[in-house]
């Protein structure tokens, strides 16, 4: 806005430039944003940035996991020798530290999840939130119960 | 392909896969990754896990365990390759793999189930 009483200076017409200077080649009609380019590295600069790939990452040792009981199923149902090749690949040195790193990104995983659990859901009781621990609790004892009957299921054959 | 009507069936597949990875997983693991290699446990022997692989519960079990979780990871992953290494632009790619992954688990799993 001007002052009150100073005149708002004229217009100076637009200078004219030749056209190829101005448009040197053709554009959308939208202009297109500058964005800095970010590196493919972004997530390394912070703590949370990391412990967020790591957490997208569990996603492999997920899959990893699935595949390897997909073998142990074929091996299981293939026979007796099948069945003890596959415990004996098991027990291979380079099996047993991928098994321990994968097992580590699961227990990240789960972690995550029942921690994630109350804040996607926000439950109300007669209009008081229920504290994430009530939500998140349960599920670690669903998780403690359930493993533990794998556990007795397996061992007990 | 993933569009505002079919997300959320991905969406779904994907926590629906996240639950049971989280409760399942973790003890499947262990026990055959782990305990059973360093011989904290006692491998269970052939007969035995043959009869508990024959029981329909443990196939259905089995089939969900495999599945779900597999759909939990194309979603995970696909999202971790588009922000980690942002390769949008190979989007329909990164799509047809990961969810090709889970696809053919899936009927990888179902196969083998079937023919015990």
């Amino acid at each position: 806005m001007t002052k009150a009483g100073q005149a708002p200076a004229p217009m100076r017409p637009a200078p004219v430039v030749p056209r190829e200077e101005t448009a040197p080649s053709y554009t959308e009609f939208h202009p297109r944003w500058y964005r800095p380019p970010i590196s493919t590295y972004w997530w390394l600069g912070k703590s949370a940035y990391v412990k967020f790939i790591l957490r997208e990452l569990s996603s492999v040792a997920v899959a990893w996991t699935v595949a390897l009981l997909l073998v142990q199923i074929r091996a299981i149902s293939s026979g007796g020798d099948a069945y003890a090749r596959f415990l004996h690949r098991m027990a291979s040195p380079w099996m047993i530290a991928i098994n321990v790193v994968a097992f580590a990104f699961l227990l990240l995983h789960s972690i995550t999840w029942f921690n994630l659990a109350p804040k996607a859901m926000a439950v109300r009781i007669r209009g008081i939130r229920v504290p994430g621990l009530l939500i998140s609790g349960p599920q670690y004892m669903a998780w403690i119960v359930i493993s533990a009957i794998i556990f007795a299921i397996v061992l007990t054959r | 392909m993933v569009n505002k009507d079919t997300e959320p069936i991905f969406w779904t597949l994907f926590s629906a896969g996240g639950v049971v990875a989280a409760l399942f997983l973790p003890a499947q693991l262990f026990l055959f990754g782990i305990a059973v290699p360093l011989g904290w446990v006692h491998a269970p022997a052939h007969p035995g896990m043959l009869t508990l692989l024959r029981s329909p519960i443990t196939r259905i079990y089995l089939l969900i365990i495999c599945s779900l979780p597999l759909f939990h990871f194309a979603h995970r992953f696909r999202y971790t390759l588009y922000d980690g290494l942002q390769i949008k632009h190979l989007n329909e790619m990164v799509f047809a793999g990961c969810y090709g992954v889970a696809i053919i688990g899936t009927l990888a799993a179902a196969f083998l189930l079937l023919r015990i």
